[in-house]
């Protein structure tokens, strides 16, 4: 599992990488990807590509070194990157702008397409914007002034602005639907909110009953809308469903400091990642082989269990998550860690079919090519 | 003090002129702050100057190639550091040696980047720089070779001259260049350079690559077949010393004096006299010095002599006898008039197995602290450095490391790095790392949350309350009060959060409304931070039973708000008028006892011992008074009823 991934020194701490999108059709694995700098007094994006598609099945140990495409100069920090489409990246900057860049293909080379400057603000001083999430052409931003701003790109004016959405920061984005997102911000609470809906109100709250603990990231299920995974500062990684209300369906202890990203793996997810602070990069696997599906198996939560038991015994078990079983201690829950060491914090990671990519404020990018999924 | 062993450098200010006018400067943590002032050299003064100049002494830390140095010498450093200190040494000392190999495989890519990027450049004036770099990392590269040959390996007599060479061969690549060209062309017995390989590779002790050169030439003279199966008979059968085998030193020795006896006698016969290179050969393997000096140029420096002296005059030198050899080496080989370069007296000292020398000298010489650092601490690890009192009470290791990572915090990202380097040091380093922290820029929440996690892990709580307080009062500037609660809950500030209480009241009292409903609504644990926020949840929550109609459960808080002294006394007021709807509610709310205390409350409020606020006259006091007594004598009324 830790052959082949090697660090690369890249001489500026990454905060994000984001594997270029691969048309699902097709069975090729990822190459490009991009990155974003922070802590610089010039920040960065930057393309990277890992070489030639290996013909799978060569048994190569020598792993291609991402090797530098083009890059371009970044106002601020980079406090999230995500690709629009094929060409175009969205990058949201510490200075509160939202950023669309264009990647040329032809003379490799990346060029700002559209500027949103002082999207996210304060009356005096700059807000950053700290998440994107796309649908193309619809860009949804978030912000530390609380905001959240619809944005539909090659239109220069707002779409909508949802003002005052929240009195704490709001760390992270993701769509439930086309037309409902979900917000995670600093005082441990998720809001859900409709598009279609007028008004600044959301249409519901979630949040653990305990502490108010800050939480800096979320992802929604490749397949199931209502769960998502999340992570704050305490480390602990949480899988909610939002249909039944203020209880996550598991807690499980994952890292000692901050989990900054969490991703569920999008073709197989049964497959979940997440990095933090603490310099590690965990594999959860979840496994649900057996011959009765898990959540008929019993468990601590068992009349949750039931309450979610929608389908017959044997009946379709794609609609039953293994995530929700929320018994972690029956040993179906696998961890691994994907780094060989101990680094410094692991900001950004992103999974596409084999494919991991991670960056370190150590200045290094990780690369592996063979995740055992 | 200690004299100063060199001229200091000099670096013009653009624009000043130090015969017209006085320079000011400041010390700041890895710079100078130089200004022109107003007085003038003569004396009496003029107008001013508007600049500000910054001088700094390292640059290295802004190149982007050297900056991988850093990061990749930290992620072996802190692995050092977690070799455990009970293992027996001599299972450390392989351990010690790769990670010294590690160290230097990091500066020979660094140093093959710079090279790769000084050719392809267009700037002259970069490419001079980037050449300056490569020759500083080459010479870096070299001397820490040495000592992880002298120091860490510690090689005894008979391996230490294979080491030495192994050395040497590193650091002269050049002869496989010049083989390469001269085997390829058409004929390499005729190459110009044709006899400056094969004695090259004699020099550095390849016997079996000289052969296979000199086979080249024995086929273009057939005549002369004996002579050359003579040569290449006595070259094979050099004698090597194997450590690995049972062989002791004193077996080789013997066997080893024997074979240059047999050359000897070669020579005496005068068995190469036709061939003037095959006799220099023959006189180079009996170590003949005044041949070897013919061929200084293919020697090139005085340490690749000293090392070829060693291998064919004393292969079995001990460590202690080299520094002998190591200086009449450099006399033999140097100009006498020529004065040694830093290089060479650092290598001479290394010889001399003064590691403290050593490293003054490449403190010294080179202009950041990456180099002296490194080596000391792992010098230090293996247990080679004798306890050396500074004037400040710290060890040597300590004091580099401290200055390196010093430097290191001044850089706006590479602060990170110096964090691990004052973890590992034990004297001086928390304080260090007390006084730096709290000077890093926090322009966006992420960022302070890292120092502020780097903060918590090495329990300095005064810097986390610091830090949050500041993060608390921008986000209270830009009227965030959710992000100033966050803040003072990590920080454990209940000042602070009652400061943001005392903001939402005020905000209620000014509008009628509460603002940020999500955040006063699901306080959770946090409400129990201060009194202050505690009531404000409280009394949100009032609001919220009123408004569900709860009203016998409303007032019932309510009341406890105030007995409980919870609610400051400067709300009571707005306590009491929220009461009266309750009081004028058709059906009985307060009990008798409620009653009572509330009127208590309200006397309590009008006797003085806290003053009405003037926007609520005495009017309304008496209003609550009326609606209290009213309430009692229907509570009195239901009793007599029943």
């Amino acid at each position: 599992m830790m052959e082949g991934i090697n660090a690369k020194y890249v001489s500026q701490k990454i905060s994000k990488t984001r594997w270029r999108p691969v048309s699902s059709s097709s069975l090729q694995q990822p190459d490009i990807f991009a990155t974003g700098s922070w802590d610089n007094e010039d920040n960065k994006i930057s393309i990277w590509s890992i070489g030639e598609n290996g013909i799978s099945g060569l048994d190569d140990e020598f792993e291609g070194d991402p090797q530098l495409v083009c890059e371009h100069k970044h106002n601020g920090d980079v406090l999230d990157l995500q690709f629009l489409d094929q060409d175009r990246i969205v990058t949201a900057s510490s200075t509160g702008a939202v950023i669309i860049f264009r990647h040329h293909h032809n003379s490799q080379t990346l060029s700002v397409s559209q500027l949103w400057e002082r999207a996210h603000h304060y009356p005096c001083d700059n807000a950053p914007c700290t998440g994107i999430v796309c649908n193309s052409p619809e860009i949804v931003t978030v912000g530390e002034d609380g905001r959240i701003i619809l944005f539909r790109a090659d239109q220069e004016g707002v779409l909508r602005t949802i003002e005052n959405a929240d009195s704490s920061t709001i760390h992270d984005v993701t769509f439930l639907r086309t037309t409902e997102i979900l917000t995670v911000n600093s005082i441990g609470q998720l809001k859900i909110w409709d598009f279609r809906q007028q008004g600044n109100e959301p249409s519901q709250i979630l949040s653990l009953t305990g502490d108010r603990v800050p939480l800096h990231c979320v992802d929604r299920h490749p397949n199931q809308q209502h769960i998502v995974a999340t992570g704050g500062q305490d480390g602990m990684l949480c899988i909610w469903d939002v249909r039944q209300g203020n209880m996550p369906f598991s807690l499980m202890e994952a890292h000692s400091a901050e989990m900054w990203e969490v991703h569920f793996h999008p073709s197989n997810p049964d497959h979940l990642f997440s990095c933090s602070e603490d310099g590690s990069l965990l594999h959860w696997e979840t496994s649900s082989n057996s011959d009765t599906p898990s959540f008929l198996q019993g468990g601590r939560n068992t009349s949750i269990v039931s309450r979610s038991a929608i389908a017959p015994a044997g009946g379709n078990q794609s609609l039953i998550s293994s995530w929700l079983t929320g018994d972690s201690s029956k040993g179906r829950l696998e961890t691994t860690h994907m780094l060989p060491s101990q680094t410094l914090s692991v900001n950004s990671l992103d999974v596409l079919g084999q494919c991991l990519v991670c960056g370190t404020d150590g200045e290094a990018i990780y690369v592996n090519r063979r995740v055992p999924i | 003090m200690e004299e100063v062993d060199v001229e200091p450098t000099t670096t013009p200010i653009p624009g000043f002129d130090s015969n017209q006018k006085h320079l000011g400067f400041v010390w700041g943590p890895g710079d100078i702050l130089v200004y022109e002032t107003i007085y003038k050299a003569s004396g009496g003064s003029a107008g001013g100057c508007p600049f500000v100049h910054e001088v700094r002494k390292d640059e290295d830390i802004y190149s982007p190639i050297l900056r991988k140095l850093f990061n990749e010498s930290h992620h072996i450093f802190v692995g050092l550091q977690r070799i455990r200190e009970d293992l027996p040494s001599k299972n450390k000392k392989p351990q010690f040696v790769s990670i010294s190999k590690n160290y230097r495989s990091v500066i020979r890519a660094c140093m093959e980047e710079l090279q790769q990027v000084a050719v392809s450049t267009q700037d002259a004036a970069m490419a001079t720089q980037y050449g300056n770099q490569v020759s500083i990392l080459l010479a870096v590269e070299l001397i820490w070779n040495l000592c992880e040959v002298l120091f860490i390996d510690a090689a005894p007599a008979g391996s230490l001259v294979l080491h030495l060479l192994d050395w040497v061969r590193l650091h002269k690549a050049d002869v496989d260049e010049k083989a390469r060209e001269v085997l390829a062309s058409e004929s390499p017995a005729e190459h110009q350079a044709y006899w400056d390989v094969v004695i090259s590779y004699v020099l550095q002790g390849r016997m079996d690559e000289a052969r296979q050169v000199l086979v080249k030439q024995a086929a273009l003279q057939p005549a002369a077949r004996v002579m050359f199966k003579l040569l290449d008979n006595l070259l094979m059968k050099m004698p090597i010393f194997n450590p690995g085998e049972t062989q002791t030193l004193t077996e080789f020795d013997v066997k080893w004096r024997h074979w240059r006896e047999e050359v000897d006698h070669c020579l005496q016969d005068q068995s190469f006299a036709s061939n003037r290179h095959l006799e220099d050969i023959c006189k180079i393997l009996v170590g003949d010095e005044d041949v070897l000096l013919e061929y200084k140029e293919l020697l090139s420096t005085w340490y690749h002599f000293l090392v070829t002296r060693l291998l064919f005059s004393h292969p079995t030198v001990k460590p202690t006898e080299l520094h002998y050899y190591a200086q009449s080496s450099m006399h033999m080989f140097l100009d006498t008039r020529s004065v040694p370069e830093p290089l060479d007296s650092i290598l001479l000292a290394a010889f001399e197995f003064d590691i403290h020398q050593v490293i003054k000298d490449c403190s010294i010489a080179l202009n950041n602290w990456w180099f002296v650092g490194h080596l000391t601490d792992l010098l230090d690890h293996c247990k080679l450095l004798q306890s050396h009192n500074l004037h400040f009470g710290s060890n040597l290791r300590e004091f580099l490391l401290l200055e390196y990572a010093s430097g290191l915090f001044t850089h706006h990202s590479l602060w990170q790095l110096a964090v691990d380097y004052f973890d590992h040091c034990p004297e001086f380093g928390r304080v260090y790392l007390e006084l730096q922290i709290e000077r890093v820029p926090l322009d966006t929440e992420r960022k302070a949350l890292k120092v502020i996690r780097i903060c918590e892990q090495r329990q300095m709580t005064e810097q986390v309350r610091s830090i949050c307080k500041i993060m608390a009062k921008k986000a209270l500037r830009n009227n965030r009060l959710g992000s100033a609660l966050s803040w003072s809950i990590r920080a454990k500030d209940a000042a602070f959060a009652t400061l943001i209480s005392e903001r939402f009241l005020q905000d209620y009292c000014a509008k009628g409304t509460f603002s940020d409903l999500d955040l006063i609504d699901n306080l959770g644990p946090a409400m129990l931070l201060s009194d202050r926020l505690t009531f404000l949840g409280k009394y949100r929550e009032f609001h919220r039973l009123y408004g569900e109609k709860r009203f016998s459960d409303a007032a019932k808080l309510l009341l406890s708000l105030m007995t409980a002294k919870i609610a400051p006394h400067s709300f009571w007021m707005t306590l009491l008028t929220d009461a009266l709807p309750l009081l004028e509610q058709k059906e009985v709310i307060f009990s008798a006892d409620q009653t009572h205390e509330l009127m208590f409350c309200l006397e309590e409020l009008t006797s003085g011992k806290s003053v009405p606020t003037p926007d609520k006259p005495m009017q309304v006091l008496a209003t609550v008074h009326t609606a209290l007594r009213a309430s009692l004598a229907r509570v009195k009324q239901l009793f007599t009823l029943h």
